[in-house]
């Protein structure tokens, strides 16, 4: 069947921003998409409004729209650009769900847009439990006993009728299983149920006989449209049914079925593709009973998603591409296989090793949060490794997450008392898998860990196996010792336990750790003895054909792969496979997490992009499959392999390249900077010495002092006692943090001497290195702003000024930030343009760096410095149209920014304003307070460009999520230090036409000041209207609360937050926020028009009609 | 204790001994399929073979009495390079490793089977052997005195010796009660789930030993004629050639993997021997008249070629990774022939409804 030849235009819908659940995967997909589209001769255009993404690079489509996803920009960018077909599968939820908005509205008909691939019956056939169930009975497929209600009614029918408990309930469309959860008993199924019901986009929930306990299994499939279906991958979650599968431990392929059981399960999959229709990827969930053949089908994913990137990487399969390919006609037996290039993708890829993914929680950020993992998904990322066993595999993977563990010891460990290992095992949580090596530890037997756990018990001998070995050492680290000393030349035993260990990846650290030898010795002697990981290639056949795939991971064998030889000595050396070429290596940034996003994955792929162009070879080391980065021909050679020192030079030692660039990789690669640079590895751009200064406190500000640039006051700090000397020195109060750390992690504003006691005592906790300085600094209330430039040791190019919108205090990444600014002034403006430049070349910066700044009236202070690329690096690119990290790539590869065309200062103003708002997942972390603070919390952002600041600001905020009518009712409840600065914001909402509820004192505050509002009572009054009842009851559109410093009224505060974030009411903690919120509305009632056009016709009126 | 793979042409894998210690000589090969290992290692068309898991992690689930396609273990030897010492599912009776003992196997792990299936994607299957016992010298003289792969019939070793009628043999056969054809299956090897698939047909199945003349095939009055898969090289088999030309014309023949290629020796067609031959669980197959891809278990390393190929018959499927014959089709009568298994055990049961497919022309026939 060969391609449609009526598509000359397409369609393809982003994802929007990073939240839990639905995270770079979909930059990935879509991605692939657009690429895979162009291949073939189609234009392409591209709505997203995330700007940290490649795909909304403007070579990555032919027209490039960032504009808020919804139905009204869509169709405008329809009718704009009438596509003959829309893509909707390769967006995630977000995508899939406007997609179908847009065919129900007729708006598809309207414009005659062809929807591509899986036809919308099939869509909704898989997204509508009822439609569902009847297919799956129509074809025989089983599915648990369910029910389907759309009323608080039907709810209690169901408890009526005494159901089998425990029923697991999920709302129907809705992303990554939002709002699901397990009802024990009824009255628990009427709480989450009435929950769901406001969840779902229908009002629909479904309601199941639980399977906690049976296996969870995944198969992604693929059809086309001749009807041809395959699988790619089978997949097993460690974890039993009741973990959702992005919070699971999962493993390819599957490894405790037998083939006849595998079989049953993948024809029932292909069965299911079938009777939907599917054209193009689709994922199966099944669940099977762990003691006998019974299996039920649990959810169909019609579209690519997080497990079909996760297959993708797991086999070397491009799903995403072959899916578009698919949409747009043609037959799996018509698209060449790109690894092999000379087979069919119509074949199912088979592996010969095993691939571990873990999850990456954000809870090391939420210390509040509930640990608990269950349906609803809370994990923000994920690692992925590759090893020839399980036990390898494992100990990558674990050393991927950077949670600072490089084994499966936990670090309170001995703390355990014997009911935390019981829980532990229990209740699943992100520390389950270490829990159970120590239980394993403490001698619990495998089969109680099992029963404890429901994880299959393959699994857990494993693991045993791990823990046995580290015990190995443990009883033999005196051989060790003495083998590593030198005083044996050969100890045979000690030699094939080393060897053992290294096998099972054991890192050197913990092998010294665990025998007392030296980890530089252990290093020696492994070679010494030919101990040497090799490097294998990923190649979706398991070596029955030659392939081509650059695309490699470690293991301990026989044959390495790589075609460069193995050696200590650092001087530059090329494969046998590219003669000449220089070469270089851009290390990734691991997984997603919040702090440490997507950005840095576009810089990454960036770099890796410059260098191919500038003539070198590029190569990526990376561990998270969700992204571009991993995708294997984005470099000219990838390595899935963990962050750490010791993983990253194993592959140096292969590759020998000319240099590794870590600017890139956020933390994780700056972090490999001081060993890297110890060990004599070449380091591309700014060196350790301009990290170790913006990084050392006292070398820092000896330098700000130098170039006679003014900071907040305060310094390092050790201990409780000097932190209060600085306290009272400055003032309070005082902005405090550990230094060392990554997205404001514990950073906190403190007011007085008992609070910075208490602070000072969890800071040490946290802290990843307990000698670590605590930074204590005069915390100045003023204007934040931030700047990305790049300098070559000459020239310091500023592409850009953004300014936020919320003051110091909120955490740059949570802030709303607007580029170029709007109310600095002149005198601002050029000190922020002369300390960028005289910092830069004191620090010797090569590449990007990124400052923070705070206006003290008419002050321009420098809050931090990071000699490196920073999370606003795609944004200010896209907006200022500077390619930054190709311009940045080329300057560490030694091409100055004049010989680039470019200078020093500030680059020409745009004529456009773009506005980069937060996007928070609160709704997937039930217990995390959403007030804004100097930590940071959100996951993912959204830009919105316009020709004006009120009309970029709207953009923003719908693209956010905090999309507040023009007129409506909202609460008010402020704190007495806010009250002043409140009240023209609220005057401004009651113009707008709002209604104003407001708690005792702000109403008093706001009736003394004429303003005309309603009290609401506090929960705790009991007396109506309360702001609960308000909440809940669905009358109220808006909730202003700024934080007081009384933990009372807090507490209640923050009981209201959560709520008000549960029934989707934007929860504005900020002034600043709420000014910009009303700003903006104002705006559109005056009947102000937003532009909808490609991102390069906002920078180039030239080019607007 | 230790054991040792040598290869003919010299390459030598150090591992561990699993199974029994001893010494064993065959082709060594390799599979593709990531689950299934005790149906291979059952499997008769293995005979003959050191099979080589390219999975790392084989024993997984262990063993149970229910997924064998014969009564013992008929590959020569096993190559692994993990063998699970834990098994865990709810079927299993035993460990694979207690197996391998049980049944005599001559096996190694420990060593890098992908660069062993590499050196064979390279330079072809070879005969190699697996030893505790001897030196690389000794070993290499053992396998040039042993006769090569090809030149044993290791069909005379695995069919059956007598003629028996089908019965039930594990939870999933039956006995139909009131059959509605007999087939007479030619045993060249056969995989039980050949003779259950047919029964599941509801036919009366009577197994002939590979040497059955015309006459004997007569004898069991059959409405179709299946031949089956089986070891070695079909050149070995002009005899069992002779018998299927008996019957074309008679009545619907069913020929699989070493079937087919009887089959295609009677039309004329000349085998080739292929590099390293076609064995895992993934092989598209495309049907050139309906275009769609099946995914296909395949295990044989010898194929029909069209060079000689009658025009009676014609090439209905093609393998989409190398493009060699994967099932042939008789113009005018009910025959037709699939180089692969369609009866799966172990792989995907994309192809069987192919049973129905042969069952139905059957009835056709008879009426």
């Amino acid at each position: 069947m060969p391609k449609n030849k009526n598509l000359k235009k397409v369609l393809v819908i982003g994802s929007g921003p990073i939240i839990i659940g639905q995270a770079a995967e979909f930059d990935y997909a879509g991605t692939q998409a657009c690429k895979s589209l162009r291949e073939e001769g189609i234009s392409v255009v591209l709505v997203n409004s995330n700007p940290a993404t490649i795909m909304t690079d403007v070579d990555m489509a032919d027209k490039v729209y960032i504009e808020p996803i919804n139905i009204e920009y869509a169709e405008r960018v329809i009718a704009e650009e009438r596509p003959d077909g829309l893509l909707p599968t390769l967006g995630g939820q977000t995508g899939l769900n406007l997609a179908v908005e847009l065919a129900n509205a007729g708006i598809l008909d309207k414009y005659n847009v062809e929807l591509l691939g899986t036809p919308l019956e099939a869509i909704q056939n898989a997204e509508d439990r009822e439609y569902f169930r009847a297919l799956m009975k129509k074809i025989g497929e089983p599915v648990p006993e369910s029910w389907i209600v759309e009323s608080k009614e039907e709810i209690q029918k169901i408890i009526d009728s005494n159901p089998p408990y425990p029923l697991i309930i999920r709302p129907a469309y809705t992303l990554g299983g939002t709002g699901g959860g397990f009802a024990y008993n009824a009255e628990e199924l009427m709480e989450i149920g009435c929950r769901g019901l406001k969840l779902s986009l229908k009002s629909q929930v479904m309601i199941e006989r639980s399977l906690l306990g049976w296996k969870e299994l995944e198969f992604e499939v693929m059809r086309d449209k001749n009807d041809t279906a395959i699988t790619i991958c089978s997949m097993e979650n460690v974890d039993a049914m009741g973990v959702h599968t992005g919070d699971s431990i999962v493993v390819a392929p599957m490894q405790t079925l037998t083939d006849k059981e595998l079989q049953m399960l993948r024809s029932a999959s292909l069965r299911i593709i079938r009777a939907l229709k599917i054209e193009g990827g689709c994922n199966v969930q099944l669940a099977m009973n762990p003691n006998s053949y019974e299996y039920y089908v649990i959810e169909v994913n019609p579209r690519v998603s997080r497990s079909s990137a996760l297959a993708s990487k797991a086999t070397g399969y491009p799903i995403a591409k072959v899916s578009s390919k698919i949409a747009i006609g043609m037959g799996l037996d018509e698209i060449t296989n790109a690894v092999t290039g000379k087979t069919k993708a119509a074949f199912e890829p088979t592996i010969d090793y095993i691939v571990v993914k873990l999850p990456r929680w954000p809870f090391d950020k939420f210390s509040q949060a509930d640990r608990t993992v269950t349906t609803q998904m809370k994990a923000t990322g994920e690692v992925m490794s590759i090893d020839r066993t399980f036990e390898a595999a494992l100990m990558k993977a674990v050393r991927s997450l950077e949670i600072g563990l490089d084994s499966l010891t936990l670090k309170h460990a001995d703390q355990l008392t014997p009911a935390d290992i019981e829980r532990g095992l229990k209740v699943p949580t992100d520390e389950r898998l270490f829990i159970i090596a120590e239980a394993l530890r403490r001698g619990m037997s495998v089969d109680k860990i099992c029963d404890l756990t429901c994880i299959n018990k393959w699994f857990i001998n494993k693991i045993k196996n791990i823990v046995d070995t580290e015990n190995e050492l443990k009883e033999h680290g005196k051989e060790i010792r003495a083998l590593t000393s030198g005083q044996y030349a050969t100890h045979p035993e000690a030699v094939e336990l080393l060897r053992k260990a290294k096998t099972l990846r054991f890192p050197d650290k913990l092998i010294a750790r665990l025998t007392g030898a030296l980890e530089n010795q252990l290093r020696f002697i492994c070679r010494n003895h030919g101990i040497v990981p090799t490097f294998k290639m990923v190649d979706t056949c398991a070596a029955e054909f030659e392939a081509a795939t650059p695309y490699f991971y470690s293991c301990h064998e026989r044959e390495d792969e790589t075609g460069c030889r193995f050696g200590c000595e650092i001087t530059p050396q090329t494969s046998t496979q590219t003669p000449k070429k220089p070469k270089a290596i851009v290390i990734g940034s691991g997984p997603i997490r919040i702090g440490q996003g997507v950005e840095f994955d576009y810089c990454s792929v960036h770099s890796a992009w410059s260098l191919k162009k500038a003539g070198y070879e590029s190569i990526i080391i990376n561990n998270n499959p969700e992204t571009v980065s991993t995708d294997f021909d984005t470099s000219d050679r990838l390595y899935f392999e963990p962050l750490t020192v010791e993983d990253v030079l194993n592959v140096i030692e292969y590759e020998k390249p000319d240099g590794v660039i870590l600017q890139f990789g956020g933390q994780t690669a700056i972090n490999l900077a001081k060993p890297l640079h110890a060990m004599g590895i070449p380091i591309l751009g700014s060196d350790f010495k301009s990290i170790d200064i913006s990084e050392d406190r006292d070398k820092f500000e000896h330098m700000l002092r130098q170039l006679n640039i003014p900071k907040p006051a305060g310094r390092a700090i050790f201990g409780i006692d000097e932190a209060l000397e600085v306290a009272e020195e400055v003032g309070y109060p005082v902005l405090v943090r550990p230094s060392y750390v990554l997205g404001g992690r514990a950073m906190e504003i403190v007011y007085s001497e008992d609070e910075l006691v208490t602070y000072m005592k969890y800071a040490q906790e946290v802290s990843p290195d307990p000698d670590a300085p605590i930074l204590v600094d005069k915390y100045v209330l003023g204007k934040e702003v931030e700047v990305d430039v790049i300098a070559d040791g000459t020239d310091c190019l500023m592409p850009g000024i953004m300014e936020h919108i919320e003051r110091a205090g909120v955490h740059s990444g949570d802030s709303m930030a607007v580029c170029p600014p709007q109310t600095l002034s002149q005198n601002v403006i050029d000190q922020i343009t002369s300390h960028a430049i005289n910092i830069a070349k004191a620090l010797e910066v090569r590449g990007l760096m990124n400052i923070q700044f705070v206006i003290d009236d008419e002050e321009v202070q420098i809050i931090e410095v990071n000699p490196r690329a920073s999370r606003t690096v795609p944004y200010l690119s896209k907006i200022t149209g500077v390619p930054m990290v190709e311009v940045a790539t080329n300057v560490v590869l030694g091409k100055t920014l004049k010989e680039q065309g470019y200078g020093s200062g500030l680059w020409k103003q745009q004529p456009s304003v773009a506005v980069k708002a937060p996007v928070f997942s609160f709704q997937k972390l039930r217990d995390v307070d959403v007030s804004l603070g100097p930590e940071m919390r959100s996951t993912g952002e959204i830009m919105g460009i316009d020709t004006d600041f009120s009309k970029a600001l709207h953009k923003a905020i719908i693209a956010s999520g905090l999309d507040a009518p023009l007129a409506g009712s909202m609460i008010a409840t402020v704190a007495d230090k806010d009250k002043e600065e409140a009240l023209p914001i609220i005057k401004d909402f009651i113009e707008l036409g709002y209604t104003v509820y407001a708690t005792e004192g702000t109403c008093r505050f706001l009736e003394n000041n004429g303003v005309k509002t309603t009290k609401v009572y506090k929960i705790g009054d009991n007396a109506s209207p309360n702001m609960m009842e308000l909440i809940v009851g669905d009358k109220i559109d808006l909730l202003i609360n700024t934080s007081s410093k009384d933990k009372r009224i807090e507490q209640e505060a923050a009981v209201i937050r959560k709520a008000s974030v549960r029934k989707y009411i934007p929860c504005l903690t900020s002034l600043d926020t709420a000014n910009a919120i009303v700003t903006a509305l104002r705006a559109k009632k005056a009947g102000e028009s937003s532009d909808c056009m490609p991102i390069d016709f906002y920078l180039d009126p030239s080019k607007r009609k | 204790m230790k054991a040792i793979l040598l290869l003919e042409d010299g390459t030598v894998f150090e591992g561990e001994s699993i199974g029994v210690p001893g010494t064993t000589i065959g082709e060594v090969v390799f599979a593709t399929s990531m689950t299934g290992y005790q149906e291979m290692l059952t499997d008769p068309s293995f005979a003959g073979q050191l099979l080589t898991f390219t999975y790392p992690l084989i024993g997984n689930y262990g063993v149970n009495d229910e997924d064998i396609e014969s009564g013992k273990v008929q590959a020569a030897g096993i190559i692994v390079r993990e063998l699970c010492d834990v098994y865990s599912n709810w079927r299993a009776t035993g460990s694979l490793a207690d197996y391998l003992e049980k049944n005599n196997v001559v096996g190694i792990k420990g060593i890098d089977t992908r660069a062993l299936t590499r050196h064979l994607r390279e330079a072809g299957v070879m005969m190699g052997a697996i030893s505790t016992e001897y030196d690389e010298k000794e070993l290499v003289k053992k396998i040039k005195k042993a006769p090569n792969y090809g030149n044993i019939n290791l069909v005379e070793r695995v069919s059956t010796d007598e003629a028996y009628s089908w019965t039930a043999q594990s939870f999933a056969d039956i006995k139909p009660e009131n059959p509605k054809c007999k087939i007479t299956l030619i045993d060249l090897g056969i995989k039980r789930s050949i003779a259950r698939r047919l029964a599941w047909e509801d036919s009366d199945v009577t197994v002939l030993p590979y040497n059955a003349t015309p006459v004997d095939v007569e004898a069991t009055e059959p409405d179709g004629l299946v031949f089956s898969s089986g070891p070695g090289d079909p050149r070995q088999l002009y005899g069992t050639v002779n018998t299927m030309k008996a019957f074309i014309g008679k009545c619907p023949i069913l020929g699989i993997c070493l079937g087919h290629q009887l089959f295609g020796m009677a039309m004329g067609g000349e085998i080739v021997k292929l590099k390293f031959g076609h064995r895992g669980a993934n092989h598209p197959v495309k049907n050139i008249f309906t275009g769609k891809v099946s995914i296909t278990a395949q295990n044989h390393g010898y194929a029909v070629s069209e060079k000689g190929l009658s025009s009676e018959v014609v090439v209905e499927r093609v393998n989409l990774n190398d493009g060699t014959i994967e099932g042939l089709r008789h113009k005018d009568l009910p025959i037709f022939t699939i180089q692969y298994h369609p009866e799966a055990s172990a792989g995907p049961n994309d192809d069987g409804y192919l049973f129905k497919q042969f069952i139905d022309s059957v009835m056709a026939a008879k009426k």
